[in-house]
């Protein structure tokens, strides 16, 4: 038989299969009126310190949830269901990010009437931030220790994100940091950037997080209503 | 490196249209990658190379463009190319009224654009 070539035109999203899933979680949590928070940045920057802070504080108000992702182990689930929230721990056992259907995949045991869900991704500043899960907010955090050159050398996650977290400011005066410049680049390439300063030690900042995610809950459910 | 997973995702629709098509072979495979879509077109390129190996497409060459990032200002409707995001003068505002109300219009892609297939 007589081979043909031929041309065919597809011009379709290679990430379209995860945006599709992405999207409707964020129907189904949007219904809810649960607000969804995605958290990305290096291992070691402290999400889940920021997260066993902020649920401390916003539990006895709301409902919270967290979903923890990781390459392997249960410790961060067990390091939030310690302060008394539900947790439930993906392991990707070997990929560098979550995918909208890793969380479709446990979607059904999250509780309908949460008031926050948390998603914290796997401890890298590069890949996750190409993966939409569904969240409303994607936060991106950055410690000080990790130097003040970040912002421009990961720019996809800075633009990605509605909000930069700036962890770990109590060390500020031990280390060479120029907190301005962290700031302005962040904002040269994201101006829409909410930006915190915080530290998990001692507390500065944390009300000022809990304000704007307040703020979002029901700027949330005002849609709906 | 994540370039793995979307290089499966990529032959998920590949072999789909393969079918729809009637295709016996892929043997070309273009694609679209976004200059701030996160991808590194070499990792993307080797993960294909291994991903193809047993599938239609195991012969298949791939030509990647890269498609460049392109804001539009919301003040005055200007578009703005502009070539490296990480050099040192790019900023997220209009170089024409200096607005920072910009949005991306493209730069984030990552499309599939064409198969060459035989039949």
């Amino acid at each position: 038989m007589e081979k043909t070539k031929k041309e065919v035109l597809v011009l379709e999203d290679i990430l379209g299969s995860n945006k599709k899933i992405a999207g409707s979680i964020r129907k189904k949590l949007q219904e809810k009126g649960i607000l969804s928070i995605n958290l990305l940045s290096s291992p070691g920057s402290g999400k889940t310190t920021l997260l066993e802070k902020l649920g401390t504080k916003l539990q006895g108000q709301y409902k919270i949830g967290v979903i923890e992702g990781d390459v392997e182990t249960e410790r961060d689930s067990e390091r939030i269901r310690k302060i008394g929230l539900p947790a439930w721990q993906i392991t990707t056992h070997g990929a560098c990010h979550l995918e909208a259907k890793m969380l479709a995949r446990i979607f059904d045991q999250i509780p309908a009437d949460l008031d926050f869900l948390f998603i914290e991704n796997v401890g890298n500043l590069v890949c996750p931030a190409s993966f939409d899960l569904g969240e409303n907010l994607r936060f991106v955090l950055l410690s000080i220790p990790e130097g003040d050159d970040k912002p421009r050398k990961y720019p996809e996650a800075f633009i990605t994100s509605q909000a930069l977290v700036i962890t770990k400011c109590d060390l500020l005066p031990y280390l060479p940091y120029d907190l301005e410049r962290v700031i302005k680049e962040a904002l040269e390439i994201n101006p829409k950037l909410e930006v915190f300063q915080t530290s998990a030690l001692t507390g500065e900042g944390l009300d000022a997080i809990y304000r704007y995610l307040e703020k979002k809950l029901q700027e949330l459910r005002t849609k709906n209503a | 490196m994540h370039e793995l997973s979307i290089v499966a995702d990529l032959f998920t629709i590949i072999e789909e249209k393969a079918r729809e098509t009637g295709a016996r072979r892929v043997t070309k495979v273009r694609v679209l990658i976004g200059e701030l879509s996160g991808v590194v077109p070499e990792l993307f390129r080797t993960a294909f190379h291994s991903y193809k190996k047993g599938t239609i497409a195991d012969r298949a060459r791939l030509e990647i463009k890269i498609t460049r990032i392109k804001f539009k200002c919301q003040s005055c409707g200007k578009e703005i190319k502009t070539n490296n995001i990480s050099r040192p003068d790019f900023s997220y505002a209009c170089p024409f009224c200096g607005s920072k109300e910009v949005e991306l219009v493209s730069g984030r892609d990552l499309y599939l654009e064409k198969l060459e297939i035989e039949i």
